[in-house]
């Protein structure tokens, strides 16, 4: 069957010959990954599988919008195409629930690069072990430096990354990070390739609270093309990293799928239901959701996110708004200031400011490429005054490591 | 004077204002506006830093009273409750503790046991709470100096979904009362003081209006209302209108 939702501007030569001589090993556990009695992943699949976008109606649309507390099937007509001429409405309703859980406030933090070093080959990350770029790792006193750095500027929460590469940077290595940040920051997230329950526990214990993994997508057959190679080819095992994380002692978890990889609609009903269920399993979780759209990245800067355009994005962050409340939502800056600003205003509660994706750029010091283009390179001040001016409240922080 | 005592402190206001969800710089205004003797704060807010720090807004003259929310268990709630009267120079605590993000309703069990450790350690203890009499009666006996009832969930603007039992523990536990979250409008801050509760808490009625200060105002002449009519004692409700002939009006002997 041809692929409708098939993006060629991802594939290099090299790695379009890749795709077509693998073989289907995507769903096997490799050595050492922990395996979670747990059907979640099955259920997940079979509602993204039953969900027809194409069947919903405006009429389907309006109920959706009209209810308190909206159903799946609501959810599923707000990402229809039928919702997209409600677009206005849309917003409307989900300013509606943003004000009532999140008043005008917006939380800001940083992410913090570690490392690049990268035993994965997902063909659009520009960190992709078959990349070509400058590598790096940043050690205790440099990664010392750039918290330092990020912290002069009165942030108070970091997202801590590295590449996926457990040789290079080894769960040693990013809990040595954790107790350091501790230092510096009220809040340490990780957003780190996926381990054991064990040892998110350890991470935990060295200061990180909160875990953010994206599935990419949630087909798994094209997730199966776009992850040639490495730990993270494994489906299942990327699946259950938030359940993993959880149980580890974790009190929050993000999720996520990469638009523009897939039929962005059913991935983000999948994301919806992969938060609605860990919701119902890990009630006391905080649950958090980002909306990445794909970016060019250094040798392929011709990747585009497809059909997912500025309208689309919108829809997708208020449906998620309109059926999930509670959660958080960010905006990273793959985004430009514009965008960002208004969908703060209108339905996402979490924006990063001071953003650099390459290694050892805060101090100063480029060391390592980075991992995408960014399109909001504005400092914490510039994003705070322009929050501020928008009538929104900007929170450096809103927790406490107990 | 009609006083408001509450862990030994005499208050004339019985409106306690919230700070979250809205513009630090409006916090001064509505403080004002309300007449608000009490601000709580998350201390999870109270973040130590230089950049919108929650604590550099808040009047001088307000007591503050932090809440303990993130904690999970009692033993975090606990910790939080420390930290919080070592940052805000306060003995006043509000003990939440909730493990679900969707409702965020309050765990009662963890709630009392919390309350039992922090007594003891010279906190002014006021527990947020599902109301239910029994835990309730726990709370008071493990040394609550108010029990803080809900009239709906967090930020939902209900209002008095659990009247009947709000009305059950005014009427049987003999700390204060104070009706704490759900309340989305004056009318309804009214009616909870009418009923007899001593004072009511409101944060997202206020965050979520278009003009913050006014309906601060609104709030604190609700309140006023309802407690009038409380120690005025009201009138009796009658289905029906008063018979003119009482139907014992035959008997001679």
């Amino acid at each position: 069957m041809e692929d409708k939702f098939f993006n060629t501007t991802i594939y290099n030569e090299e790695s379009r010959q890749t795709a077509q001589n693998l073989v289907a090993d995507y769903l096997e556990y490799q050595e050492g990954m922990e395996v979670l009695a747990s059907d979640m992943l099955e259920q997940v699949i079979a509602l993204r599988a039953e969900y027809e976008p194409e069947n919903f109606t405006e009429a389907d649309v309006r109920r959706a919008l009209r209810c308190e507390k909206r159903t799946l099937a609501d959810f599923g007509a707000l990402l229809s195409p039928a919702a997209l001429p409600l677009l206005e409405e849309m917003a409307q309703a989900a300013q509606k629930e943003r004000q009532k859980y999140f008043g005008n406030n917006v939380l800001f933090f940083t992410p913090l690069y570690l490392a690049n070093y990268c035993e994965n080959y997902c063909v659009y990350c520009g960190f992709n072990c078959h990349n070509k770029i400058q590598r790096a790792k940043l050690n205790a006193e440099q990664m010392e430096r750039e918290m330092q750095a990020i912290s002069a500027t009165g942030m108070q929460e970091v997202l801590l990354l590295t590449g996926e590469s457990r040789k290079m940077s080894d769960v040693q290595y990013i809990g040595e990070a954790c107790k350091l940040a501790r230092k510096y920051f009220k809040v340490v997230g990780l957003e780190i390739y996926p381990v054991n329950s064990e040892e998110y526990a350890y991470l935990h214990q060295c200061g990180a609270d909160y875990v953010t993994v994206f599935q990419e997508t949630y087909n798994s057959e094209k997730y199966g093309q776009l992850h040639l190679a490495g730990h993270k080819r494994c489906f299942p095992y990327r699946f259950y990293a938030q359940e993993r994380a959880l149980r580890g002692g974790m009190r929050g978890v993000g999720l996520a799928v990469l638009l523009g990889l897939d039929d962005f609609r059913r991935d983000a009903f999948a994301v919806g239901v992969h938060a609605m269920l860990l919701q119902k399993q890990y009630p006391h979780a905080e649950i958090a959701l980002s909306c990445p759209r794909l970016r060019p990245i250094i040798n392929n800067d011709k990747i585009k996110p497809l059909d997912v355009g500025e309208r689309q994005l919108l829809q997708i962050v208020c449906a998620y708004r309109l059926f999930l409340p509670y959660a958080s939502i960010t905006v990273s800056s793959r985004e430009c200031a514009r965008v960002r600003d208004n969908l703060m205003s209108i339905c996402a509660n979490k924006i990063s400011a001071g953003v650099s994706t390459g290694i050892g750029s805060h101090g100063g010091s480029g060391l390592g490429d980075e991992q995408f283009a960014i399109e909001d390179g504005r400092s914490l001040e510039t994003i705070f005054t322009a929050l501020e001016g928008r009538g929104l409240q900007p929170v450096m922080a809103d927790y406490i490591f107990v | 004077m009609d006083k408001f005592i509450l862990g030994g402190h005499e208050f004339s206001s019985r409106f306690i204002l919230g700070s979250g969800k809205y513009s630090l710089e409006l916090i001064k205004a509505a403080v004002e506006q309300a007449g608000a003797e009490i601000i709580t704060l998350a201390l999870r807010r109270a973040n130590g830093g230089e950049l919108a720090n929650i604590l550099d807004y808040i009047p001088e003259n307000v007591v503050k009273l932090p809440n303990t929310s993130g904690a999970r268990t009692a033993e975090e709630a606990v910790r939080i409750a420390r930290l919080a009267r070592e940052l805000c120079q306060s003995d006043f605590v509000k003990i939440e503790i909730i493990k679900d993000s969707k409702y965020l309703l309050p765990d009662n069990c963890a709630t009392a046991k919390a309350t039992e450790v922090l007594a003891k350690e010279g906190f002014v203890v006021m527990p947020y709470m599902y109301p239910d009499l029994q835990a309730a009666r726990d709370m008071a006996n493990a040394g609550a100096a108010s029990i803080m009832p809900l009239g709906a969930p967090i930020g939902s603007n209900k209002g008095l979904c659990t009247l009947d039992f709000i009305q059950i523990l005014i009427d049987e536990i003999e700390l204060p009362i104070i009706v704490d979250a759900g309340i989305g409008k004056p009318s309804q801050a009214c009616q909870a003081m009418e009923m007899g509760a001593a004072a009511v808490m409101v944060n997202t009625a206020i965050a979520s209006a278009g003009d913050i200060p006014q309906m601060a105002a609104a709030f604190r002449e609700a309140v006023s209302a309802g407690r009038k009519a409380y120690l005025a004692g009201l009138g009796e409700v009658r289905k029906f209108a008063n018979a003119s002939s009482p139907l014992t009006g035959f008997l001679r002997y």
